[in-house]
């Protein structure tokens, strides 16, 4: 099963809908509760990356079957411009007014590959960022 | 131990969310960076924060928490209301400080919940 799903840049107040969605199917298809506790964290902070830093906004798109989960989510924002620094903890390029709503606190990254069982980056400077994250059932 | 226990405990003002007010509480958590929040809390945690705005509310549905205690007499505004109303996440208020809140709740779930330490 495939859902697709857009996501708005800029737009905090809706930050968070694309990762209720998934998270309201997830349940609907009886998915293990603890597995979608951890993929509704992974994808939430994946659609809070592209509400904070991409242009133009970005999509989120889930595939789901019995024996896995698979959200990617993609922009064509201004990318990463070095991953693995970007996954330390604590690491931010946040705008001040999004770090005083309480984002942008360099946890984004850590907390998705904390709840992934599969994590994949694939960004580079002008190019976008796309993050695939794979749960198993 | 119910939120609407606590709401009657501590005097909080109850902003939306009503029909939550019978959730059991399993813990409390005091952050204001949400991400923080989204990777430590579990089901049933009372949030204490700072934080006013939507994503407090969002947060708070996605982790189905028992709700939020928003500190210091800040007040969230129109939208926020709606979203707690909607989603039924109790959104609570007090003019307490997080320190002096967080200090009773422990004090009043230490014999009901299950508690870190």
């Amino acid at each position: 099963m495939k859902f697709e799903f857009d996501i708005a840049d800029g737009d905090f107040a809706k930050a968070g809908t694309s990762s209720s969605q998934v998270k309201h199917i997830l349940k609907q298809l009886n998915v293990d509760t603890k597995i979608i506790k951890k993929t509704t964290v992974a994808i939430y902070e994946a659609e809070v990356n592209v509400v904070a830093h991409a242009v133009g906004g970005g999509k989120l798109l889930a595939d789901i079957n019995l024996e896995r989960i698979v959200v990617e989510v993609a922009d064509l924002g201004p990318g990463i411009a070095d991953i693995p620094q970007a996954m330390v903890e604590g690491f931010s390029t946040a705008s001040p007014e999004v770090i005083s709503m309480g984002f942008g606190a360099g946890m984004g990254l850590p907390n998705m590959r904390k709840n992934a069982d599969k994590l994949e980056i694939i960004s580079g400077v002008d190019e976008g960022t796309r993050v695939v994250i794979t749960n198993y059932i | 131990m119910k939120v609407k226990d606590v709401v009657e405990k501590l005097n909080l003002t109850v902003f939306g969310g009503e029909a939550g007010l019978d959730r059991e509480i399993k813990g409390g958590y005091v952050s204001d960076l949400l991400s923080d929040v989204m990777g430590s809390t579990d089901e049933g945690t009372l949030w204490v924060t700072l934080q006013s705005h939507r994503n407090v509310v969002g947060i708070a549905a996605l982790k189905d928490l028992a709700g939020v205690i928003i500190v210091k007499g800040f007040v969230p505004n129109t939208e926020t209301l709606e979203d707690s109303d909607r989603e039924g996440v109790p959104l609570l208020g007090t003019s307490m400080e997080t320190f002096e809140v967080a200090g009773l709740l422990y004090r009043m779930l230490a014999d009901d919940a299950e508690l870190p330490g």
